[in-house]
C-alpha cells in the first residue's frame, strides 16, 4: 500500500472499499485513541522489565542496550506501565502536550 | 420479433429474470410479491432455468444470501415487499456499500400496523436512503423492460450497484397485461454475462465489508455518494440503447402535456396511468393541466425535474407514503427542496393519498388538481393534505 490508510482520499479506495491485499491487518495501527502517552526516562530506569511484563498490549520491548522502548502505534495509553514502575521512570503525558 | 402475450405481471417479471439468465435467486415469499418468486422457483425446479434457488427462513437471510451470491460474481435476483423489505433493511445498506450488483423487484405494499397487504409506497420510502438505484414502473411492460435494463446498469463497471424496481402491489403484480416479451437472442446481445471485477475467489483472497474506522468512513461514504450520483449517466445511456433496440423509450422524468403548462401534477408508479386519464378529461374541458411522471427516484434526477417544471406556476405532488410529523410525503419534500433555490419555480402543493391500497379514481385526480390550484391561490393551514380522508 503506497499511502497510509489514514491518508487515503475517496478516489483512492477500491470498489466497495474492498481490501484486496491479504494479511493487511498487520498494517493496521490501533494506538490512535489514547488520551495520554507514556514517556520513559532512562536515567531513572533500572531495566527491571516490569513495564514489559504488565503491558496488556504487548507494545513494550527490550532494546539491545537493555532499556525498554514503547511502540506508540499500538499503545492505548492505559498507564499500567507507569503505575507498576518501581522507579517512577515512566510518566503519563497528555497527548495534546 | 418479440411476441405480445397476455401474462400476469408477476409471472412476466420471473420470465424476464429467466431471459436475463440469472444464476442465483434467493427470496422469501410475501404478499403481493409471492407469485414472482413462486414462478421462479417453478422455472428452476422444472429445469427451465439453470439457476440456484436458495429458499431461506426470512428476508434478512434472503438478502444476505444475495450478497454472497453477488460477491462471487453470480447474476443475482430477488423480490420482496412491505414488511419483508423492512426485514431486509440493514442488509440493503451492505449490498450498496459493498457495490454488489443485484436486482430486486419490490411489489410495493403498505407497512403495519394495522396489517395491510395492499399497495402504497411506504416500503419504498423507508428504504430511500439505502444507496440502491431505484426505478418506479407504471405498468407490466415497464417492469419487464427494466428488469433487463437493471442488470445491465447494475453490472456496468462504472456503476456496480444494486437496483430496486418498484411496482405497485396488486395494481401491477396481480393484473394480466399484454406484454412484449423480448426474444432470448435479443436479450443475450443486450445483456452479456456479468464480469464482476473483484469477485470472491480462493485463488485471490480479499476482504469485503471490512472495518472502516473514523479516519476512513467519511471517504468511503463520499465514494459511495459520488458513485450513485454518477450512475445516472449510465442509466440514461442504457435506456437510450434499450430504446434503439427494443423500441420502447425510458427517461428519468416523463411529461404528459407538460410543456408550457401552468398546472402540473406529479405522480409515481401505476397511478400515473389513471392520472393521465384525468389530465385528458380536464384538457377536454379546456383546463391548462399536465402531468409529470417521476420514474427514476435514486439517483434523484435534479436537472430533469427542474427542466420539466420550470414554466409551471403550480406543481401538485401526490405521495403514496407519509412522513409522520414532517412536511408531508417524501417525494413532495424532495421536489420542493430541489426547486427551492431556483430563480423561478412553481408553488409546490403536497397531497398524500392512495394509502394501503385505496384507489384514486379519474375523478379523484380531478379533485386533487382542482383543490391544489385552490391551495396555490389561497394557501392552506396544513403543510399538506390527505386526499379522501373521512373526518
Amino acid at each position: 500500500m503506497a499511502k497510509a490508510e489514514s491518508e487515503l482520499g475517496w478516489k483512492d479506495l477500491e470498489i466497495g472499499s474492498i481490501v484486496a491485499e491479504p494479511g493487511s491487518a498487520a498494517q493496521y495501527k490501533t494506538g490512535d485513541w489514547k488520551t495520554q502517552r507514556p514517556v520513559l526516562d532512562e536515567s531513572k530506569c533500572n531495566k527491571c522489565g516490569l513495564c514489559y511484563i504488565f503491558c496488556p498490549e504487548g507494545c513494550i520491548k527490550q532494546k539491545a542496550d537493555g532499556y525498554y522502548e514503547i511502540d506508540l502505534s499500538y499503545c492505548k495509553g492505559c498507564g499500567i506501565c507507569a503505575m507498576e514502575c518501581p522507579k517512577d521512570a515512566i510518566t503519563m503525558v497528555a497527548e495534546e502536550e | 420479433m418479440a411476441k405480445r402475450v397476455g401474462i400476469e405481471v408477476s409471472l412476466a417479471i420471473a420470465e424476464a429474470a429467466k431471459l436475463a439468465n440469472v444464476d442465483v435467486v434467493s427470496a422469501y415469499p410475501i404478499t403481493p410479491q409471492t407469485h414472482i418468486v413462486e414462478h421462479l422457483a417453478g422455472l428452476v425446479a422444472d429445469g427451465e432455468l439453470d439457476a440456484a434457488f436458495i429458499p431461506v427462513e426470512s428476508e434478512h437471510s434472503a438478502m444476505s444470501a444475495c450478497l454472497g451470491a453477488s460477491a462471487v460474481g453470480a447474476r443475482t435476483f430477488t423480490a420482496s415487499a412491505g414488511q419483508g423489505l423492512e426485514l431486509m433493511h440493514e442488509v440493503l445498506y451492505v449490498a450498496s456499500a459493498m457495490r454488489l450488483p443485484m436486482v430486486m423487484a419490490v411489489a410495493n405494499r403498505a407497512l403495519s400496523a394495522p396489517i395491510n397487504i395492499w399497495g402504497d409506497h411506504s416500503d419504498a420510502m423507508a428504504v430511500r436512503d439505502t444507496g440502491w438505484i431505484q426505478i418506479f414502473a407504471e405498468n407490466g411492460q415497464q417492469v419487464v423492460d427494466n428488469v433487463l435494463c437493471s442488470f445491465r446498469i447494475a453490472e456496468d463497471h462504472r456503476v456496480l450497484l444494486p437496483v430496486m424496481i418498484h411496482l405497485d402491489g396488486f395494481h401491477l403484480t396481480h393484473v394480466i397485461e399484454p406484454i412484449y416479451m423480448p426474444e432470448q437472442d435479443e436479450v443475450d446481445k443486450f445483456l452479456p454475462p456479468p464480469q464482476y471485477p473483484l469477485p470472491l475467489h480462493p485463488d485471490k483472497p480479499l476482504t469485503m465489508g471490512a472495518f472502516g474506522p473514523p479516519y476512513i468512513y467519511t471517504e468511503m461514504k463520499k465514494a459511495q455518494e459520488a458513485n450513485l450520483t454518477a450512475a445516472k449517466e449510465v442509466i440514461l445511456q442504457c435506456w437510450q440503447e434499450f430504446g434503439s433496440i427494443f423500441g420502447r423509450d425510458y427517461s428519468p422524468v416523463e411529461g404528459y402535456h407538460s410543456e408550457q403548462t401552468k398546472v402540473l401534477l406529479l405522480t409515481m408508479g401505476s397511478f400515473s396511468e389513471t392520472a393521465m386519464e384525468a389530465i385528458d378529461k380536464m384538457r377536454d374541458d379546456g383546463k391548462d393541466v399536465g402531468l409529470i411522471r417521476l420514474r427514476l427516484w435514486r439517483p434523484f434526477p435534479f436537472a430533469e425535474i427542474r427542466q420539466a417544471v420550470k414554466n409551471a406556476e403550480v406543481l401538485i405532488v401526490l405521495d403514496r407514503a407519509i412522513s409522520f410529523g414532517g412536511p408531508g410525503g417524501p417525494v413532495c419534500s424532495e421536489i420542493r427542496s430541489a426547486l427551492y433555490n431556483e430563480d423561478t419555480r412553481p408553488k409546490v402543493i403536497g397531497f398524500v393519498g392512495g394509502l394501503g391500497g385505496r384507489d384514486i379514481s379519474v375523478s379523484g385526480f380531478e379533485e386533487i388538481i382542482t383543490r391544489g390550484i385552490e391551495i396555490a391561490r389561497t394557501g392552506s393551514e396544513q403543510e399538506f393534505e390527505m386526499y379522501g380522508v373521512r373526518e
